[in-house]
């Protein structure tokens, strides 16, 4: 079968596996239906991979083009829906598809048994997960990126409430579900004025209709409803305050997937619109996107960062650190050059194993001491040595230690980034060192015990991280695949950053991803566009240099906050911004507002 | 070609996030946020709108005939299904809310903040 008969499968084969789970799981044993869901998330996930081998290989050509069901363009004209897979986007949905595959062995027979009658329920949510992200990651249609989009964001919402019992997680599901969707309908907001003006709905053909004549209001505003919608599941600044809510309370396999890859997919679709569709003469010129985003990456990541430092509930500690590592990845993507792209996918491949990996990890504590809290669980895990390293490891390759993937993404981001403003790559080192630092600290007080009990902060808001554990009661002895899964995920991230292949592969998917031409080339005229030709990536030495610097800092804070002699009054000053994060779904809302004045005014001087 | 269906989903869009923003009731508030999707199918129908234009439905119109655009009425029903099931979801996560903690006020939600 040619490549590109093959995306449908992709998006189709956990479909089906969801309704397949769905029909028959209630009668199905545990094991069989475990078995199912792994061998149905298995299968698109050697699919994507065959995919990216042929069009990262470039025997025929850079791009698998499938007009679903036969609906070709007929003179350039044509009604049909086409999915489009490049190096980048046929990576993602990899990425996307072995994350699945290690999520559903993570929680193989862990997780607690479900309510009688609706056996497989969990798995088959998984697969729609899945294939709505695949899907996200492989459309070359706009309104089916929102469609697919709407799709994995219910799926998550219903992972997220997915343990009914508790209120928590009510909560943080109807903060993330009505923040979401709120956004995901400015989204076909924007979609509908595109079409009103161009009477297309592709992106190569709302892409080449647009250019045909300047830019004005409509174009704009069109630019800022979609990039709402989408920065609202990349979780920047100020549209981020559902995800902690979310992480928070999410069963772990389910954070696994949402920090993972769902936020980055956000980041993926502001970058795949603007490239195809706004990025021509008729769209949102270049300086005023980069200064957006520029703006709102920096804001989320620093504010992210000071987030992630104060928090003691351990799985709001990684969200927050997702949300710091979004505006990096927006940073990255900001500066609007191939570098740029291929650095921040590599960031976003590491950045996936090793997050996965961490939330593992405190999974194993959740089930063990039924608390996530890094207080009460001051040295009580001195017991789980694997796991302490697993997490220890985990928070310095976070913090950009080479020869990680997070390093080398980080290194690639920072200098395409540093060629833009001179500033960035310290914004980097100190985010990175900061959210890394964070994960040390947890390291050395749950698992080694060191310096004194932390006590609790008198000022401002706090969440504890008291927390049910996920298994039918709490674990006595840890189960392999809870361990191995986080072991294997680290791996594949230090793999990312080892192997040169794979840097080769983002450094050509960064040069297809930035040609709008070569796309609309592609999609439309059917054109075959040569591959570039592969340049061998290098470790940069201030890269390295940079990445060591901040893993030292990330040490530094960590003992500093551990061992450190009393009480600074520095968490009084940061008390005003810890209250921002309410909880209340209203004030949610009303940032999202703001944002999108934020983003109108960044991008309005485009306008003449 | 007249403004005034584009101010109307405006106009719509604007009433359900505020009343998403000064909601006291999860179940108002859920309402809202259908009512903010409403403006989508205001917005979707007036973009294809043709004057003297009838229905899109070939069966008993001479095929010249002058119809309305069937490619925003088809992304209308697609909107109506994605609306539909997040407004069942979250209005189940409402109920199961309810049960567990006794209220709909989302005031009294205070677990997660900070």
């Amino acid at each position: 079968m040619d490549t590109a008969g093959l995306l449908p499968l992709v998006i189709a084969v956990p479909l089906l596996g969801a309704a397949v789970l769905v029909a028959g799981g209630r009668r199905l044993p545990r094991i069989v239906t475990d078995a199912l869901g792994c061998a149905f998330a298995a299968a698109p996930a050697a699919l994507a991979l065959l995919v990216l081998a042929r069009v990262a290989g470039g025997g025929a050509g850079p791009y698998a083009v499938e007009w679903v069901g036969g609906w070709h363009l007929a003179g350039g004209e044509g009604v049909g829906i086409v999915l489009v897979a490049d190096p980048l986007g046929a990576g993602l949905a990899a990425l996307v598809s072995v994350l699945v595959v290690a999520v559903l062995a993570y929680s193989w027979h862990y997780f607690e048994e479900p309510p009688r009658r609706h056996g497989g329920a969990f798995t088959a949510l998984i697969l729609l997960f899945q294939a709505g992200m695949c899907g996200f990651a492989l459309t070359g249609d706009l309104f089916n990126a929102f469609v697919f989009f709407e799709l994995m964001g219910v799926v998550a919402y219903a992972l997220t409430g997915y343990r009914v019992e508790e209120s928590r997680p009510l909560h943080g599901a109807l903060s993330f579900g009505i923040v979401n969707s709120l956004g995901g309908y400015c989204m076909l907001l924007g979609i509908t004025l595109l079409y009103a003006r161009t009477g297309e709905l592709g992106l190569a053909q709302i892409g080449r209709a647009l250019d045909g004549r300047a830019p004005d209001g409509l174009v704009l505003a069109a630019f800022v409803l979609v990039a709402t919608g989408l920065l609202v599941k990349a979780a920047a600044v100020p549209f981020h305050f559902w995800l902690p809510d979310a992480h928070a309370v999410a069963p772990t396999p389910v954070c696994m997937l949402l920090s993972g890859v769902m936020v980055e997919l956000g980041v993926y679709g502001v970058a795949r619109v603007y490239w195809t569709v706004f990025s021509g003469p008729g769209g949102v010129p270049h300086p005023d996107l980069t200064r957006a985003l520029l703006v709102i990456g920096t804001l989320t990541a620093l504010l992210g960062a000071l987030m992630c430092w104060r928090q003691r509930h351990i799985k709001r500690l990684l969200a927050f650190s997702t949300v710091a590592h979004t505006g990096l990845f927006l940073t990255g993507v900001a500066v609007l050059s191939p570098e740029g792209v291929s650095g921040t996918a590599l960031y976003v491949l590491g950045h996936a194993g090793v997050k996965a990996a961490l939330f593992g990890c405190v999974g194993v504590l959740l089930d063990r001491y039924a608390s996530v809290d890094e207080h009460e669980l001051y040295g009580r895990a001195g017991e789980l040595p694997v796991t302490g390293v697993l997490f220890t490891v985990g928070g310095l390759a976070l913090s950009g230690l080479p020869p990680f993937g997070t390093g080398l993404g980080k290194a690639l981001a920072e200098e395409a980034a540093g060629q833009a403003a001179g500033w960035l790559p310290a914004l980097f080192v100190l985010v990175s060192a900061v959210t890394g630092g964070a994960v040390l600290r947890v390291a050395l007080r749950v698992f080694a015990g060191a310096g004194r009990p932390p006590r609790a902060a008198e000022d401002g808001p706090e969440t504890t991280g008291e927390a049910e554990p996920e298994t039918g009661g709490r674990l006595r002895r840890v189960p392999v695949p809870m361990l191995a899964v986080p072991a294997a995920l680290l791996a594949g991230a230090l793999s990312v950053g080892v192997l040169p292949g794979v840097a080769a592969t983002a450094e050509r998917a960064g040069r297809l991803f930035t040609d709008a031409r070569g796309y609309r080339a592609a999609v439309l005229d059917g054109r075959p566009v040569a591959a570039p030709a592969a340049v061998a990536q290098h470790w940069p030495t201030t890269g390295i240099l940079l990445g060591l610097l901040s893993t030292a800092l990330a040490a530094a804070l960590a003992a500093l906050a551990v061992w450190r002699p009393a009480r600074t009054g520095a968490t009084a000053l940061t008390a005003p911004v810890r209250r921002l994060q309410s909880g209340h779904i209203g004030d949610y809302v009303a940032w999202l507002v703001v944002g999108m004045a934020l983003l109108t005014a960044l991008t309005a001087t485009g306008l003449r | 070609m007249t403004v005034l269906p584009y101010l109307v989903a405006g106009w719509i869009f604007l009433v359900g996030v505020y009343g998403l923003v000064t909601s006291r009731n999860l179940i108002h508030a859920v309402g809202c946020l259908a009512v903010a999707q409403s403006s989508t199918y205001v917005l979707l129908l007036a973009v294809g709108y043709r004057r003297g234009g009838t229905a899109p439905v070939f069966s008993d119109v001479p095929p010249d005939r002058r119809v309305v655009d069937p490619v925003v009425q088809a992304l209308a029903l697609t909107d109506i299904v994605v609306g539909a099931t997040v407004t069942a979801l979250l209005l189940a996560l409402v109920v199961q809310l309810r049960k567990r903690h006794g209220t709909v006020d989302p005031d009294a939600l205070s677990d997660l903040k900070g």
